[in-house]
């Protein structure tokens, strides 16, 4: 399985193949492009990270007294929701990893279109630029969903988020096709469907979603921008229109954008664990298969984010049971990991570490979406701090999970180096405990009833919420603490071969960090990825 | 045919012909035309919901509407997507002069249906038709007539933006065409601006009853 020829002429990379910072800047190489997603996205992870601790440091209500005003505290927590979804969660996974990493698993040169790949990324940083400008004047406080009638009506700069928002789209739209079109038209030759490596799989079904759903996005934000500027009365009770609509556009876009969200990261957690349980992966059809069914769903259960939007029983009623049905493709995947799992032979490393957290963390947060889409615990729940810590054990817990599980997976892939093991595990535990401190009690905060996006609360309340200002603490001394020993490892890690975890899919079969063309040679498929032999229990020595 | 004269074309280094290139390029531009079709696709729900809870108001309203000049439009708008097919076909046949022919009278019917669109526009503004909150119309007697005007700019809008984009893109493959770089080997652009431009013809097709023929 080892490909020599890469390793022969190793020195020249993707890395060193051209040098300065327009090389970068007008790059269409595939793997720059993703490695610039992935420090903008990183950028705005901060960004949206430091709202995040602001609104738990004013959470605190240190000494009984407040951090800042009502006003303030509102844009807190819009840049937050805002910055995290439409400008990290989104794109992190299949932008920036999904670019590096998509092509060379497929055996191919580049995507399908490079130039509309640099285009998407220039496109998402001018919608960001336009966001966080709005910072810098009179901010947004809608919230991220921007509902009607007060979007319409606030005096802030909620016009230029949207924009913001609407541009950015366009970003993910064309990156999802791009995909699509690379997975049809670029598999290297021998490399069917059903070997194709399930995180390929993963990031179709999430291509699909997001050239289906944004252009949805798209047009109820132009429609809401022309709101604020012609009142076209659309979503406006005033004038006769309907702001239900607007909340019925906007979930139909943002539900199965949770998916756009998820998926990709299911499609790092089923490579990861076969490679660190040294066993074929269990279920394969099934885990690719239910990547479509969930992509399928997700489009038809929108209407559970309006539970007492004023909906008809009828369409609760419907609502409620399809979501429930959301559960069934996505138990296939876990329990065809776990079943991958039994009687493997398994590794704890970095990526596995986060795997786990993954199965863990995400479980909850699916579990609890459960009870959310039961109709009469969702009118006891609906608005409350369950239902932020439901969607962050899915957020963070699934797709963050899986996002840093993939940057450990494929760091030595695309520096060349490694990270440090036992740092890494240190930062691992920070995380994971940090994360729970923080956002368990707001499950028991949000079924006692206490409100989201308020600034205040009852002083019963003050024991728990200081509890989890302290856990986003954890976590955030554990993101740093991560930034930190990735830097390290970018500087001056051990040099990383071909194929340290002993993998199986392309990208393993090329030189760390591969050559330009990603390979020297085209390279032939001949089997599945997932061909562990039961004998074959071995890790590189270094690495076990 | 095709397969004779790929060598002709330098296609780019990750794909293995330029046939490859022409149908991973044909593709996307599907796929692109699906997303437009979501993106007027919200549209017309917003329409179908609004002239659900008001249909005497759509009536009356489109009444406001010149049927002729739609109808106008129409023809106009079909002609185009024929000669701009014309041209592909003749791109595809290496006749250059014929292709840039058609392609010059697609420009021109596109001007045509953005003027007849202009005299629409300014009609409505001075018999004070507008979107929402500007509306000043006093002669519609249903309430809530402004509603109907915001659909009709929303969604003509769009569409003429459309028609704006598709012109754009008419002018910048007429001029690689005058300067001979597409054949009968190469002619990917001319083709998937070809599809952009009846995907644009089709949403009017659809535009034109829904708001002119509408009672």
């Amino acid at each position: 399985m080892s490909n020599n020829s890469a390793v022969v002429q190793g020195e020249d990379h993707y890395l060193n193949h051209s040098r300065g910072l327009m090389s970068w800047l007008g790059t269409l190489d595939h793997k720059r492009i993703g490695l610039m997603y992935l420090f903008s996205v990183l950028l705005f992870f901060l960004m949206g990270g430091v709202f995040a601790l602001l609104i738990r440091l004013e959470l605190f209500k240190w000494g009984g007294h407040n951090l800042v005003d009502a006003n303030t505290y509102n844009k807190f927590f819009t840049y937050h929701g805002a910055i995290m979804v439409f400008l990290v969660v989104i794109p992190a996974i299949p932008a920036a990893l999904g670019n590096f990493i998509l092509p060379i698993m497929l055996g191919a040169k580049d995507v399908a279109f490079p130039r509309l790949n640099l285009a998407s990324y220039y496109i998402f940083m001018t919608g960001a630029l336009f966001a966080v400008l709005a910072l810098f004047l009179r901010g947004a406080d809608t919230g991220w969903t921007f509902y009607t009638p007060y979007s319409i009506r606030t005096n802030t700069t909620v016009l230029l988020v949207l924009f913001g928002a609407f541009i950015a789209g366009f970003s993910s739209i064309l990156t999802g096709l791009n995909f699509i079109v690379t997975i049809h038209k670029l598999r290297a030759p021998g490399l069917t469907w059903m070997r194709l490596p399930l995180f390929c799989w993963a990031l179709y079904a999430t291509s699909i979603i997001q050239v289906l759903a944004t252009p949805v996005l798209a047009i109820t934000l132009v429609l809401l921008c022309m709101e604020r500027i012609l009142q076209i009365g659309i979503f406006d009770p005033k004038l006769g229109g309907d702001p239900i609509l607007f909340q019925h556009f906007f979930w139909f876009y943002s539900h199965p954008a949770v998916y756009i969200m998820i998926l990709p990261a299911m499609g790092i957690i089923s490579e990861i664990i076969p490679v660190f349980s040294r066993k074929p992966i269990f279920g394969y059809k099934a885990i690719a298969y239910s990547s479509f069914g969930i992509a399928l769903i997700a489009f038809i259960v929108w209407g559970h984010h309006m539970f007492v939007s004023g909906q008809s029983e009828l369409a609760n009623f419907v609502f409620s049971l399809l979501t429930m049905f959301v559960a069934v493709p996505t138990g296939v995947k876990v329990f065809s990991w776990v079943g991958t799992m039994y009687r493997g032979s398994i590794h704890f490393n970095a990526p596995m570490l986060y795997a786990f957290g993954f199965l863990e963390l995400f479980t909850m947060g699916g579990l609890t979406g459960v009870f959310l889409a039961t109709l009469a615990i969702d009118v006891h729940l609906t608005n409350t701090y369950f239902v932020v810590a439901h969607f962050h054990y899915v957020m963070v817990g699934g797709t963050l999970m899986g996002l840093l599980a993939g940057l450990h997976y494929w760091f030595p892939k695309m520096f060349g180096r490694m990270y440090s093991e036992t740092a890494a595990k240190i930062g691992f535990w920070l995380i994971v405990i940090g994360f729970n401190v923080t956002f368990f009690p707001q499950f028991i905060l949000g079924a006692q009833g206490m409100p989201r996006r308020y600034w205040s609360y009852l002083p019963e309340f003050t024991f728990l919420n200081r509890i989890s200002t302290l856990g986003s603490g954890l976590i955030g001394v554990g993101f740093i603490y991560t930034a930190y020993y990735f830097y390290r490892g970018m500087r001056s890690g051990a040099k990383a071969d071909a194929n340290p975890w002993n993998a199986q899919t392309l990208e393993w079969k090329t030189s760390s960090p591969p050559p330009h063309e990603n390979f020297h040679e085209t390279p032939v498929v001949t089997q599945w990825p997932y061909e562990y032999l039961p004998e074959d229990t071995s890790m590189p020595a270094n690495l076990r | 045919m095709l397969q004779e004269e790929t060598v002709i074309h330098h296609h780019a280094h990750h794909f293995t012909s330029a046939n490859h290139e022409f149908e991973a390029a044909k593709q996307g531009m599907w796929i692109f035309l699906v997303t437009e079709v979501l993106m007027f696709g919200g549209l017309f729900v917003a329409y179908g919901l609004f002239r659900g809870l008001y249909p005497e108001m759509f009536h009356e309203a489109h009444q406001h509407l010149a049927v002729h000049m739609g109808a106008l439009n129409t023809v106009v708008l079909i002609t185009s997507s024929l000669t701009m097919a014309l041209s592909v076909s003749s791109a595809q046949k290496g006749h250059k002069v014929s292709s840039v022919r058609y392609l010059v009278l697609t420009l021109i019917l596109a001007c045509c249906f953005l003027g007849v669109k202009y005299f629409e526009y300014s009609h409505k503004f001075h018999d004070g038709l507008l979107p929402g909150g500007f509306f000043t119309n006093t002669e519609i007697k249903s309430p809530k007539a402004s509603l109907f005007f915001s659909l009709y700019f929303m969604m003509t809008g769009l569409h003429g933006i459309h028609v704006l984009i598709g012109m754009g893109v008419i002018s910048w493959i007429l001029r690689r065409t005058l300067r001979g770089e597409f054949g009968p080997s190469y002619y990917t652009p001319i083709e998937l601006v070809g599809l952009y431009w009846h995907f644009v013809d089709l949403v009017w097709i659809y535009l034109f009853p829904l708001l002119y023929l509408v009672g």
